[in-house]
């Protein structure tokens, strides 16, 4: 094949894929739901998809589902009809776009959502909690919160063979061996090992592709956006985690993103600043959103986003299938807990990536519906600021909420940015000369 | 003679400033924006031309600003306000650091370098609450033309607290605080008082640095001046070009065009 052929068939590939698989994911979901079969809704963060597979429950991920109703701009009717049903303005969009569609039956834009048989997450979230309660009260069905320790203060983790980990490591397994028996029990399908082994062994493929993914960005071009195609293979990562598809997809990807940096193919045309974005994305004007930076010749080499919502799969964290049980726990608590920090704690890993990815600009969004994530970034931005001379923009608009979005205000904001990094361009390019020229180095005056 | 232009179209008011290469202004004219927002940079800029005797063809380059600068059709480019008014404050006043703009629905804080670049800048977010719409709905409540708010404040002596952050609700507050029979002189300068203290909040968050000039319509009028200087412990830079201020930096940055096109070479590149 011509190297334009392969070109042609290779560049992009994660993104048709990724759409394929999403179609494919939500097809099975009305499948299950049309043959009333019991479905695990689970969440992004410490979604314990390896274990949930090895019992064949068709999975839920109702902040996908719902992320999507704004993506297809009908979000509004959800929040509307939630609203309308007694939800507060105030909270959360996800939650009451999921309520919405419970209360439609599972009538969603992408297809029928079946009903959940048991719901399982981490407290890595505290809407997850009372979010999970609904499901409760509607369904009567069992939950299953893993309570994961967080980091107790900014970089002081500790990591397996210290004794705090390990005692941290076993409150996890213990949690993992009491879930087991409540699937086997929604599900009638006996657990069995060496499945939990095989799906395991997908996971860390994911998830060795997920970390060397956001390494291969700090190429120049960049080769994917992580606000846009970041958000497509976030979904497979997530809704495919511990599959043979998901496992498969993510070597093909890894392999387009290695051939893109070795033939300079970067995602955009122009590439003139490189950013990192900060929270969760604006989702009701999901495309403009982004074109409001690239329209500039910014783009998102990296997000905070890519980190906490891929359940901290950004550590690259692999099980050691000898001893699944302990390795799960070890993984489980690594991975959210990382996740954990990338919203808390986020400070130091900014100012390490603004070196590692050679970023001009760092963008926070806070956003009206979610205060866990958007607590503190005005705290975290003024921290960073301190660490490091970079600019930075912050917009506040919202995940689901279109009343709280407004295009204009954003774009003024959005474009004032671009004018001050442009500005600072050519003061440290004229810097640049000045510099030369006193040296006598030969880009100096002529 | 060449001439630049700069048209900041505003959400109430749509100001033109053309300047001389010497960068002084020229000609100058306020208008109404209304609902044709083309129309009304038109016609501020023809006003400009008017007033400052400049033929239109004699102004060799147009920057548009303001939430109307994509509708100055005759513009050659878009700059931003807060650019805008970063640089014509930097201009007015040179030891400018921070600047408060304070227009009919936003309010911004903006922190620039010697250069008049912005640093950093926060503005009020989807709601009107801490600018000029603030005085407008007091104005209304009150009967008392937007000119005559400022003098009347600064005859209060005990002002009122004036809880609401709400532009809507702000309405109903002042007549409320009628109906308990305090003075209108006192309810102004609590409105003043709010509105200076939430521009304070934004003025902290991007860091308040020496000197601090006060631009936008609000900066004409005299009680949010005292309010402000007050509030911040310090006294205020405001230019009598102070409504004209991102028309100003936005004819400076066309000046800029016009002069970095004509420069040669080896002198743009050094």
């Amino acid at each position: 094949m011509s190297k334009a052929a392969h070109t042609d068939t290779i560049v992009g590939r994660g993104n048709r894929d990724g759409a394929r698989l999403f179609r494919e994911w939500f097809t099975g979901l009305g499948q299950a739901a049309a043959e009333e079969r019991p479905a695990a809704y689970v969440f992004v963060m410490g979604s314990m998809v390896e274990l949930l597979r090895v019992f064949d429950l068709p999975i839920v991920f109702p902040e996908i589902n719902s992320l999507q109703t704004a993506v297809r701009r009908v979000a509004h009717e959800y929040l509307d009809e939630a609203e309308d049903y007694g939800y507060s303005p105030d909270i959360c969009g996800y939650v009451k776009a999921d309520v919405a569609t419970q209360l439609r039956g599972g009538e969603h834009p992408m297809g029928r959502i079946p009903k959940p048989s048991i719901a399982v997450y981490t407290n890595a979230c505290n809407t997850y909690i009372k979010w999970a309660e609904i499901w409760e009260r509607m369904y009567q069905i069992p939950l299953f919160t893993l309570d994961i320790p967080g980091t107790r203060e900014a970089g002081a983790q500790t990591w397996p063979g210290e004794e705090d980990f390990e005692r941290d490591r076993r409150y996890v397994e213990g949690q993992i061996r009491e879930l087991i028996p409540m699937c086997e029990t929604v599900s009638g399908v006996p657990f069995d090992i060496d499945r939990l082994r095989e799906t395991m062994e997908h996971a860390n493929t994911m998830s060795r592709a997920w970390k060397r993914l956001l390494e291969l960005n700090r190429s120049r071009p960049s080769v994917f956006s992580a606000l846009s195609e970041g958000t497509i293979y976030l979904g497979v990562s997530n809704g495919f985690r511990g599959s043979s598809a998901g496992a498969s997809y993510f070597e093909d990807l890894v392999e387009e993103m290695e051939y893109k940096v070795d033939h300079g193919i970067g995602t955009l045309t122009d590439e003139r600043f490189r950013l990192v974005f900060v929270g969760v994305p604006c989702y009701p004007i999901f495309r403009r959103f982004n074109e409001l930076f690239t329209e500039w010749g910014g783009t998102f080499v990296n997000s905070t986003y890519l980190w906490f919502a891929s359940g901290g799969s950004n550590v690259g964290f692999e099980y050691d299938l000898a001893r699944p049980l302990q390795s799960l726990a070890e993984g489980v608590l690594i991975s959210v807990r990382d996740a954990m920090d990338s919203m808390f704690f986020q400070t130091q890993l900014l100012a390490d990536m603004i070196d590692t990815h050679q970023i001009d600009g760092v963008v926070f969004h806070p956003i009206k519906s979610c205060r866990t994530v958007s607590t503190g970034l005005a705290d975290n931005r003024r921290a960073l600021m301190e660490l490091r001379d970079v600019p930075s923009l912050f917009i506040e608009s919202d995940m689901m909420d279109r009343r709280v979005v407004s295009e204009a205000q954003l774009k003024n904001r959005i474009d004032a940015f671009f004018e001050g990094l442009h500005s600072r361009g050519q003061r440290a390019a004229h810097a640049e000369q000045a510099a030369a020229r006193a040296e006598g180095r030969p880009d100096g005056t002529d | 003679m060449a001439y630049a232009a700069g048209v900041d179209v505003g959400s109430t008011q749509t100001k033109a400033v053309i300047i001389s290469e010497q960068r002084v202004i020229i000609g100058r004219a306020l208008t109404d924006t209304g609902a044709n927002v083309i129309r009304a940079a038109e016609s501020s800029f023809q006003e400009a031309l008017r007033n400052g005797d400049v033929r239109e063809e004699e102004v060799e380059y147009v920057v548009g600003t303001g939430y109307g600068r994509y509708k100055v059709t005759f513009g050659n480019t878009q700059v931003t306000e807060i650019s805008c008014h970063g640089r014509g404050a930097v201009h007015m006043f040179p030891k400018t650091r921070t600047v408060l703009d304070m227009g009919g629905q936003d309010t911004k804080a903006i922190r620039v370098s010697t250069g008049g670049e912005i640093l950093d800048f926060c503005m009020n977010d989807k709601c009107a609450a801490g600018t000029g719409r603030f005085l407008g709905a007091a104005s209304s409540a009150l009967d008392i033309p937007l000119n005559d708010l400022g003098p009347t404040a600064l005859q209060g002596e005990r002002p009122v607290k004036i809880s609401t952050t709400c532009t809507v609700f702000a309405e109903s507050e002042v007549l409320s605080w009628l109906g308990k029979g305090k003075k209108i002189e006192d309810i102004l300068l609590g409105v003043h008082q709010s509105i200076a203290s939430r521009s304070v909040g934004l003025l902290r968050r991007v860091g308040i640095e020496e000197d601090v000039t006060f631009t936008g319509g609000v900066a004409r009028n005299v009680a949010m001046i005292g309010a402000l200087s007050q509030r911040l412990g310090l006294s205020v830079n405001v230019s009598v070009e102070s409504h004209f201020m991102g028309a100003l930096g936005a004819a400076l940055f066309a000046l800029d065009h016009i002069l970095s096109s004509r420069a040669p070479a080896h002198a743009a590149r050094g």
